[in-house]
């Protein structure tokens, strides 16, 4: 069934049952996300979608609530900006977004300062380098949640990784912080697939960046084949 | 790594491996009692016995504050330092203690004898300052005379009536002393719709703080179809400043069980929970043995008096989270996950613990309904106002001469529960009150004369919440407390949703530049903006109601945010 709605004072038609993300984006207009990947389940959690609807008291996620018949919503409005400026501003005080360019030409979008927050604490990890398969950069992380869920019931139902700490310390691990090898991983890479920011990167990307040669590369993997013979 | 000897953890766990993952909390709170805190090797058996991913426990012991996945001795002595406490010298206590044992806050002695934390709110703020000494209240330490109370924590309860707290203040009213359930007998011979009607008419609006109406969520319920409906009762009470529930469960257990029934009984449920947060262990004996007591007597149970109802309750404890009295990260909770509030909708009415229709209900508000019932709804609306008929528990703490928990028609005025609790000591002045806890707002003197109604709160700008009245006299620094707050928030934020995630944790480093002195220009609209972010954007309550007292504040008292300003106090 169709149903008719009304964002930014443009009239549009969607399907009863659609999220307000899909037909906002489905009707030319942008709403930007961060968290949200068309193959996982989506949680609302950085809130960068969200947008005002009237007779709503809070802001709205747009990648969660349907849009239903007659709704008037504003993508754009002063409440929306404010937010979305404030919650890049704090990821840019919080984490290394320099893998992360989408982010970074939101934040040019909305006028977010990378130093508004002088002093911040930030989420600083060594890199774990502990398999053949991918790199693991929890100061890049933004904790969207991706990884933790392909690794389980939205994907490859290995539950190798799920979260350490609460609140801001909350940082992706491995069951007592194991190395990737002693744990369920089956390597299969999804996770590395739908990061956003270069927190989980493949292994050679990672060794090319580092100034690696291909050839270089091969041989180390070869050489790490042999001793995992030995 | 020492291996620890795994012979006593299978008979320990042993009752919750068939309930699987929602076994979790229960069989980490076993292990923790056998040795303390819980060792990989530990955390793996309880892991194959349950079926629950490694990764999944290990997440969970590291969202719960009072797990540990690193040596933690067997007797840890947790002193409050949040905002109550913290006016009464919570603080020194902390250090003179850890001093004493060369400790560090969050350190364990080398011998496993003792570990020391700092904790946020434990719930006894009318006996502060106070701590939790393994499973006992340690109250009202006095460290100048080096006199403490020690086990169960005193009962302080006064006000004009005693309905909801009639059998409150004398140890716990056993059943005999309960009497028979006499609202729940007279609720078996109405119908369901007739128990829902009258709870309607009573006009009972939750008490946990939320304030929403629990007829509907009771009408929702009942107009469910489903296999299984679950009544889940909230005693998370986690909210810094409120004890009410505290004293309602330890010293009348009897009163939210016969609730729970009536709930059940209108809605079509047969099982339920209580949920006691990790904070309160002292009133788990006694919580239990009321239950016992109710069974043996046919109240709780199979076929309850041969009416062909049955209902049973089961205790399922926290371990730390201010957020598992979100209603939806309680049921995570309960389920054995870590406590990540959940997306509504769906509401709890229609998928709630493990995805049933639930009523879940704060213990105060399920203590009105035996009152509500056996009165009948037109005498018990004789009390109160119109719009918030009944009586409301209200919390004291602070600078108040008779701290405690104040029962009081609603439509009761601000001062005089002032009065009641003999006003501020030292013939010092009011500076200012917070209500409703940290998730609440600041009145001042001048508000003295605000009823305490749902409608007059409200008119006000002020929250009613969980019945909170922190009271500050003219000496304290508010920019002290406000640091509290943030802390308080920063420490207990799930990290689900960005807003409150990173929000909380930025708060937090201006509050604490702001209380000492290190404002920097512009901090006061950073707060804001946060503030204001979280308010509009969080995913869950805490997040939309962390930064709410800080905004009061700034409205209130701008100068105490503005660069090189003095508090207006020293």
């Amino acid at each position: 069934m169709a149903i008719t709605l009304v964002i930014d004072g443009k009239e549009i038609t969607a399907d009863d049952g659609m999220t307000l993300l899909d037909a906002a984006r489905e009707n030319g207009i942008d709403i930007p996300t961060i968290c949200f990947h068309e193959a996982t389940t989506a949680n609302g959690l950085c809130r960068i979608c969200v947008v005002e609807v009237e007779g709503m008291r809070l802001l709205q996620p747009s990648c969660i609530v349907k849009a239903a018949d007659q709704m008037k919503v504003q993508t754009r409005s002063e409440r929306v900006e404010r937010a979305r400026k404030t919650i890049l501003e704090m990821l840019a005080s919080t984490m290394d977004l320099s893998d992360a360019p989408a982010i970074l030409t939101m934040m040019d979008e909305y006028g977010a300062d990378a130093a508004r927050f002088p002093g911040a604490a930030r989420r600083e990890s060594e890199v774990k380098d502990d398999n053949p398969m991918y790199i693991r950069d929890y100061s890049k992380c933004l904790l969207c949640w991706r990884c933790v869920q392909v690794c389980a019931e939205d994907a490859q139902y290995t539950y190798a990784i799920n979260f350490e700490g609460r609140g801001f310390k909350t940082q992706i691990g491995t069951f007592f912080d194991r190395p990737i090898p002693e744990t369920t991983c089956v390597l299969c890479g999804q996770c590395v697939g739908v990061c956003p920011t270069g927190a989980l990167k493949a292994k050679r990307e990672f060794l090319l960046e580092q100034g690696m040669s291909p050839q270089e590369i091969s041989v180390l993997n070869t050489g790490r084949k042999r001793r995992s013979k030995a | 790594m020492p291996d620890f000897d795994l012979a006593p953890l299978t008979p320990a766990i042993e009752k919750y491996i068939p309930l699987g993952r929602p076994g979790l909390l229960p069989a980490l709170h076993a292990a923790q009692k056998i040795y303390g805190w819980i060792p990989e090797s530990v955390a793996a058996e309880i892991a194959r016995h349950l079926r629950v991913p490694l990764a999944d426990v290990h997440g969970v012991i590291e969202f719960y504050s009072m797990f540990y996945n690193e040596p933690t001795s067997r007797r840890v002595i947790r002193v409050c330092t949040d905002i109550v406490c913290g006016l009464k010298g919570g603080d020194g206590i902390l250090n003179r203690l850890c001093e004493k044992h060369g400790l560090q806050p969050h350190q364990t002695t080398g011998d496993l004898s003792l570990t020391i934390e700092s904790s946020p709110c434990l719930g006894l703020c009318e006996h502060a300052p106070n701590a939790l000494v393994g499973d006992e209240a340690e109250t009202d330490i006095d460290p100048k005379k080096d006199s403490h109370m020690l086990g169960r924590p005193p009962s302080w309860v006064y006000g004009p009536i005693r309905l909801l707290t009639a059998r409150c203040g004398n140890g716990t009213a056993s059943l005999e002393q309960y009497g028979r359930y006499e609202a729940l007998a007279k609720a078996l011979s109405m119908r369901p719709e007739e128990i829902v009607r009258e709870v309607k008419a009573s006009g009972l609006f939750g008490r946990g703080g939320a304030a929403f109406p629990t007829q509907i969520k009771w009408e929702s319920v009942a107009a469910e179809k489903a296999d299984q409906k679950y009544i889940v009762c909230n005693a998370d009470e986690s909210e810094p400043g409120t004890f009410k529930d505290r004293i309602l469960l330890l010293d009348d257990p009897h009163c939210t069980i016969e609730g729970m029934l009536i709930a059940a009984l209108a809605v079509g449920a047969s099982k339920g929970y209580i949920y006691v947060r990790g904070e309160y262990p002292y009133i788990i004996p006694p919580l239990e043995n009321a239950l016992r007591e109710a069974r043996e007597a046919g109240w709780l149970g199979g076929n309850i008096l041969g009416s062909g109802f049955s209902f049973d309750i089961e205790i399922r404890v926290g371990a730390g989270a201010y957020i598992c009295g979100e209603e939806t990260a309680l049921f995570e909770s309960i389920e054995g996950k870590r406590g990540f509030p959940r997306v509504k909708p769906p509401f709890p009415t229609t998928h709630g613990l493990f995805g049933r229709p639930t009523v879940i209900n704060n213990v105060e508000t399920l203590c009105n309904v035996p009152l509500i019932i056996s009165q009948g709804s037109a005498e018990y609306c004789k009390l109160g106002t119109a719009k918030s008929p009944g009586p409301k528990l209200f919390c004291l703490s602070g600078d108040v001469e008779r701290p405690g928990l104040y029962e009081a028609p609603f439509g009761v005025t601000l001062g005089e529960l002032l009065e009641m609790a003999g006003g501020i000591p030292g013939n010092k002045q009011l500076q200012a009150i917070l209500l409703g806890g940290a998730a609440g707002a600041f009145a001042t003197p001048d508000q003295l004369d605000v009823k305490m109604t749902f409608e007059d709160l409200r008119a006000a700008g002020l929250p009613l919440g969980s019945g909170v009245v922190m009271v500050f006299d003219e000496t304290r620094d508010m920019r002290e407390a406000l640091n509290r707050l943030g802390h308080f928030f920063a420490h207990e934020s799930c990290g689900k949703c960005y807003p409150c995630q990173m929000g909380t944790q930025r708060q937090k480093e201006i509050l604490e530049r702001v209380a000492s002195g290190k404002t920097l220009p512009d901090d006061m609209i950073r707060l804001q903006d946060v503030g204001w972010t979280m308010t509009d954007a969080s995913l869950c309550g805490l997040g939309q109601t962390a930064a709410s007292a800080v905004l009061s504040a700034i409205k209130l008292w701008p100068e105490l945010f503005v660069e090189g300003q003095k508090s207006k106090v020293g």
